[in-house]
């Protein structure tokens, strides 16, 4: 029997049976229409009690957090605003230099640590062969990620501080946050990039373009909004982290200076061999080892400014992320 | 610098070829000769020879899976980045081996490929047309405005399109973006183009802009295109390959196939008994 003579057989089958089946249906339906009925009753009931579930769920965990921020800021509120709380030293119970030092080791952490991830980002995306080495990577990149800081922090210690003899400074603060950091970045910028649609990618070889040209001119351009967010928010995390930093940043914050340029200094703020206090780590002293009388107080306004300092970042992340994606997307 | 010396290595195997890339003359004939190909260990073309003639419109046509797209992306080596994927027999470009006497990067400026979803660059318009010629040479500030105008007439954009050249190409419509994608490839002037399902994911004004345009394009280009729509490759084509589970089963001019299909199973695609 030829194709064609098979599909017209069957076709011929089929039809009486489609019929039958159709008769059955409508008879099953009219006789069990109450039960249908009750059914979907009883699935719209079971679908409003989940719902309910969820929302006060959802709820209680919102509750707290909001709770969480608010109690912070508005314990530490209006230390926070006094301006010279903000610009004084520590020896006048003051967080000046921590807030310096919280930005510059920031910035520091990510000129190292952006550099680095976007390449092992893109390495990993574009160029490892899939196979046990790549899975090892990756595997090791997630376990990294899980370390605990002060396993970083003393890992740090043994190695920047002591073994690099750089002692306690911004650079080994800096170097210890990198590793604290990169995992999360790579993984960030990985899934930026793997989110790119495989039409974009074509579209690149398609023209003639290396597989570097497509990834610095198509791919990386595509993933930028997605990128920066991810950069910022992992900023976020950076800036309020203090054991990867006790030992490596150390705990003491000398007077800084701003006319003063001699890097050697300790008193020059863009001095990375000065030990430099951050605004985490401060808290972490003030309660546990401060001899001050009005801790409490600093601590708490030290800690409304962190607080304040991060949900900035969120929000900053969020419109920044938005508006490159408008600008990638449509003008 | 990079670029330079890449120009230099990339443009001596092609030695005989144009060096650079200068205005197409017309399309090039494209011809496959006894063509295997494996994804690993499975075979997904057997013994493929068709002639693709230049200046012409040249329709593959067949059920999904058949190995319509895998052949097209034989043609401009877009498999080679697959894994384990490998061919054998020929593919010549007026007479240069694709695999063996051009440099991969050299054909795709020869060679232009449409894809079936749009899929403009994350630049603005003008950026997204230039961006061939800007990657292929260096050309002046005025040239390259030509060029994109030129390029942007030629597939209808211009006038829709030339008081937002600064927008992102992404905010075009998808017909709009399309239209961009074949003005991109246009602006290197291919010998070839590549079309791979170029209206599947369009509107019905949108497709029949883009079949007024392959029709147009064969004047001075070897137009090659994967199409599921059978009316579309009567509209638009002047021969049409029919391939069946990595066959092909048969080729002819279109009016010829589509009225007295040789073969019983062309005949059967065609009338709708399987597909």
């Amino acid at each position: 029997m030829t194709r064609s003579d098979k599909a017209a057989t069957n076709a011929a089958d089929a039809a009486p049976r489609a019929g039958a089946q159709t008769g059955a249906t409508r008879a099953a339906s009219a006789m069990d229409a109450d039960t249908a009925a009750s059914m979907a009753r009883r699935a719209r009931r079971s679908d409003h009690v989940a719902t309910g579930v969820l929302a006060v769920l959802v709820g209680v965990v919102c509750l707290l957090t909001v709770a969480m921020v608010v109690y912070i800021l508005a314990s530490g509120g209006t230390k926070m605003l006094d301006w010279s709380f903000l610009t004084s030293n520590p020896s006048d119970g003051g967080i000046g230099p921590e807030i310096f030092n919280s930005f510059y080791l920031l910035f520091l952490t990510l000129l190292i640590s952006l550099p680095l991830s976007l390449g092992a980002a893109i390495f990993l995306t574009q160029y490892a062969p899939s196979g046990p080495v790549t899975t090892c990577i990756k595997t090791i990149i997630e376990v990294l990620s899980s370390l605990p800081s002060i396993v970083v922090g003393l890992f740090g210690f043994l190695v920047f501080v002591i073994k690099f003899g750089w002692q306690f400074s911004i650079i080994a603060g800096a170097c210890a946050l990198t590793m604290f950091n990169l995992p999360i970045m790579v993984r960030v910028i990985q899934q930026a990039l793997e989110a790119v649609p495989r039409g974009q990618r074509d579209a690149g070889l398609a023209m003639g373009l290396t597989r570097w040209e497509t990834t610095i001119h198509v791919l990386i351009p595509s993933a930028i909004p997605a990128i920066v967010t991810g950069v910022i928010l992992s900023a976020g995390r950076v800036f309020g982290e203090a054991a990867a930093l006790i030992y490596t940043a150390g705990q003491s914050a000398p007077a800084i200076d701003f006319t003063n340029f001699d890097i050697t200094s300790a008193s020059c703020p863009w001095n990375v061999f000065r030990p430099a206090e951050t605004l985490a780590v401060h808290i972490w002293k003030l309660n546990s080892e401060s001899v001050v009388t009005d801790a409490a107080a600093i601590s708490a306004g030290t800690a409304a400014f962190l607080v304040a300092c991060i949900l900035v970042f969120n929000i900053l992340a969020r419109i920044i992320g938005r508006a490159l994606e408008k600008k990638v997307t449509a003008a | 610098m990079d670029e330079m010396d890449d120009n230099l290595t990339e443009s001596a195997p092609a030695a005989g070829a144009r060096a650079t890339v200068t205005p197409a003359a017309g399309g090039a004939e494209v011809v496959a000769r006894d063509v295997d190909l494996f994804y690993g260990d499975h075979q997904a073309l057997f013994d493929v020879s068709l002639d693709m003639p230049a200046n012409k419109v040249t329709a593959l046509i067949g059920p999904s899976g058949c190995g319509k797209s895998t052949f097209l992306r034989c043609i401009n080596r877009m498999n080679d980045r697959i894994a384990g994927c490998r061919h054998t027999g020929s593919i010549t470009l007026d007479g240069q081996d694709v695999d063996t006497q051009i440099d991969e990067y050299l054909l795709r400026t020869r060679v232009g490929m449409v894809f079936q979803r749009p899929n403009p660059f994350p630049l603005s318009i003008f950026d997204n047309v230039a961006y061939g010629p800007r990657r292929h040479g260096k050309p002046s500030r005025e040239a390259l405005r030509q060029t994109v105008q030129r390029c942007l007439e030629r597939v209808g954009l211009w006038d829709e399109v030339k008081d937002d050249l600064k927008k992102s190409g992404l905010g075009l419509s998808g017909g709009q973006q399309q239209r961009l994608c074949i003005a991109r490839t246009l602006a290197v002037d291919p010998q070839v183009l590549l079309m791979d399902e170029p209206t599947s994911a369009l509107d019905p004004i949108s497709t029949s802009l883009v079949e007024d345009l392959m029709s147009d394009l064969a004047s001075d280009h070897t137009v090659i295109v994967v199409t599921h729509n059978m009316q579309q490759a009567t509209r638009v084509s002047d021969y049409t390959a029919f391939f069946y589970m990595g066959k092909l089963v048969e080729t002819a001019p279109t009016t010829e196939l589509f009225s007295r299909p040789k073969e019983k199973q062309t005949e059967d695609y065609l009338t709708g008994r399987f597909s």
